[in-house]
């Protein structure tokens, strides 16, 4: 069966500017089809994070084009990118990246109240729904900076996934984090991928996480190899 | 539903930086403060300095003109031609007006006009052992005086009913008084301009906070005064008008001059420079005012933009995940909003206290007999302007750093962490 393509790029490059004009992006053509688990690995400063930022649509400075669910993204108006962002892409950080202003319940239900597709009620419950799948129930009501880095990153992962995301980016989601904890994030991926088949592509530094996936894509200084 | 998140979310980054966001609130509260208290304050002198001329000016005022014939007799000799005549005298025209009463009668009779009261200016010298004082008998109806000029206002001791109890009474100007050491019950001697002599009973003293008017001026009552010059009851020099609206005066000062063939002045003619003095004093208050919300607005500004650079990374997560560069621009312009209409509401509740008691403030002076404590203004108009002025200033001192915020490249800030 031929799955649909969820996240597609044509010739992707991008150039920084400052202090001189280097490609940091060259040509890079890739494919993510509904429901595969992806991992992108390369060397410190191949370009992996500006591909991952380019893909999530926060940047729209590139040449080439991206297609989100086969429909051109590239050149759209910035309101409706936010849009997109908040529905169709849940994104997980190195760094936690949580609101500290607000208890591990808010920071998961903000992108629901801003996508309003539920009510308040059934956003509540989705939200505890979610914390429930990472164990993180009892600490909904903690302040962020009363959670560890694990709990932490647990939390921003419910949050890139309480809109029911098409597909889930991290960027090294487990690099902070120490083996236990990483172990931890590891397998709520897997268990994301195997049973609720979710489209993901992850960042990744550490082989044994890019073993796990379905699908290892390479980069070496702006390409895809 | 969208509103009710991004004032959530402006709520939280108020309640993450309380301290400084009360201090910028504060400085609304007390720049609204100062706004409405100092106008209310200024315009409450205003008027009372305005009152003391105004309240006792006649809106228009009749009165004959001591000056020459424009009709000189050579023109009804030969009318084709230009004449040069040098040296004209006034003629011994009446300074009286002719038709007093009729007038007045048709006067009181028009809807425009609230009052009508007769007068006599009689120039005369008060008689002081071997020397004269110049000096202005007026010579008064005392009931309509004391109704439409506040005439008792200004009678500091005595009665002003005792002018018509009391043959040959007078009330004296403080300042005329003193400089003839007239004690209440005293007899003084008045001579007319024609040489007709008279004594008059002191039997009060007049204090109208201007000292050249306390100088001069004394009250008599109409029919005295009348007995003083030798004329009959008819004799009324100047008739006296308030009107209903101030504002026509001009206008019917003019109309009424044709008709009646007399001379007419309106006040705001004579009074031009009350006006003037009135409006320069209320344009230093605003522009005071109006300082005081504009340094407020920088305050509020500061706090702004310093929020905006601690919350540079809450501006990218919340970009990250869906809000347009709209939604964090609407996030600031409220958080502004917000200050501006707390601090502008506690402002006005201030305001309206500090004006409560300024007018407790005990203020007497000599000149003033009618005042006890410092005058204020309540008029709504200034709170409107106060409220309108809080929430302007605010919504702009939000506009750029909230456009700042809304420009926030989420892309630079996480890279660099
Ligand atoms: N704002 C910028 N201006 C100029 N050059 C930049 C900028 N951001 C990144 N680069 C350069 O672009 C290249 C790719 O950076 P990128 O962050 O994508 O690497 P990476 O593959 O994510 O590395 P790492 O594994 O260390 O995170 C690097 O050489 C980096 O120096
Ligand atoms: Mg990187």
């Amino acid at each position: 069966m031929q799955r649909s393509s969820v996240l597609r790029t044509q010739n992707v490059s991008k150039y920084f500017y400052s202090p001189e004009k280097t490609q940091v992006l060259k040509e890079v053509c890739l494919d993510v089809k509904k429901g595969e688990f992806v991992s992108v690995m390369g060397k410190s400063g191949c370009g992996k994070s500006t591909l991952l930022y380019i893909l999530s649509t926060m940047d729209t400075d590139y040449e080439g084009q991206l297609y989100i669910e086969n429909e051109l993204v590239t050149g759209l108006d910035a309101k409706i990118l936010s849009r997109i962002r908040n529905e169709k892409i849940g994104f997980v950080f190195q760094f936690h990246y949580l609101l500290n202003e607000f208890s591990a319940l808010e920071n998961v239900k903000i992108p629901a109240m801003k996508l309003g597709r539920y009510s308040p009620e059934e956003i509540e419950h989705r939200v505890m729904e979610k914390l429930r799948i990472f164990g993180m129930e009892s600490h909904a009501l903690k302040k962020v900076h009363q959670l560890s880095g694990g709990q932490k990153q647990r939390v921003a992962i419910a949050r890139a996934l309480i809109n029911d995301p098409l597909i889930i980016m991290g960027d090294e989601p487990t690099g902070n984090l120490d083996k236990s904890n990483s172990d931890i994030v590891f397998n709520i991926f897997k268990e994301l991928a195997t049973e609720f088949h979710q489209t993901m592509l992850i960042v990744t530094h550490d082989d044994e996480f890019a073993k796990g996936t379905d699908r290892i894509i390479e980069m070496e200084d702006g390409r895809i190899i | 539903m969208k509103w009710g998140l991004i004032t959530e979310l402006a709520w939280a980054l108020m309640v993450a930086r309380g301290k400084q966001t009360i201090v910028a609130g504060v400085g609304v509260v007390f720049s609204i403060t100062m706004f409405v208290a100092l106008l209310g304050f200024m315009n409450g002198l205003n008027s009372m300095l305005d009152g003391l001329i105004l309240n006792r000016t006649p809106h228009i005022r009749f009165y004959n003109e001591v000056k020459p014939n424009p009709n000189q007799p050579i023109q009804l000799f030969d009318r084709e031609t230009h004449h040069v005549i040098r040296s004209i005298k006034p003629s011994a025209s009446r300074l009286d007006i002719h038709n007093s009463g009729p007038i007045m009668e048709s006067l009181s009779r028009d809807p425009r006009v609230l009052g009508v009261t007769p007068r006599i200016t009689a120039q005369v010298f008060y008689n002081v052992g071997t020397i004269d004082i110049t000096g202005v008998v007026n010579g008064v109806d005392v009931a309509k005086e004391a109704d439409l000029f506040s005439f008792e206002d200004y009678v500091t001791t005595g009665n002003v009913q005792d002018l018509n109890n009391t043959l040959n009474s007078v009330i004296l100007g403080k300042g005329a008084a003193d400089r003839m050491l007239a004690e209440i019950g005293d007899l003084i001697q008045v001579t007319t301009a024609q040489g007709n002599r008279m004594q008059l009973k002191v039997v009060g003293y007049f204090q109208s906070g201007l000292g050249d008017v306390d100088n001069v001026q004394s009250y008599a009552s109409i029919n005295t005064v009348q007995k003083m010059l030798g004329e009959p009851a008819s004799y009324v020099t100047d008739i006296q008008v308030k009107l209903h609206d101030l504002n026509l005066a001009p206008a019917m000062a003019r109309e009424l001059a044709e008709v009646y063939q007399v001379d007419a002045d309106d006040i705001q003619t004579v009074n031009a420079q009350f006006e003037t003095g009135t409006q320069v004093r209320s344009l230093i208050s605003y522009a005071v005012g109006i300082t005081l919300l504009v340094v407020s607005g920088f305050g509020i500004y500061n706090i702004l933009n310093m929020m905006i650079y601690e919350k540079m990374d809450t501006i990218a997560i919340l970009k990250a995940i869906g809000f347009s560069g709209r939604d964090v621009n609407l996030i600031f312009i409220i958080i502004a909003l917000i200050i501006g209409v707390v601090g502008g509401a506690l402002g006005l509740v201030f305001g309206f206290l500090a004006g409560l008691g300024i007018e407790r403030i005990p203020f007497e002076t000599e000149a003033l007999p009618t005042i006890k404590t410092f005058p204020v203004d309540f008029n709504p108009k200034y709170y409107v302007i106060a409220g309108v002025f809080s929430i302007v200033t605010t919504y702009f001192a939000g506009y750029f750093p909230a456009k700042k915020a809304s420009k926030i490249d989420p892309v630079d800030i996480i890279r660099g962490k």
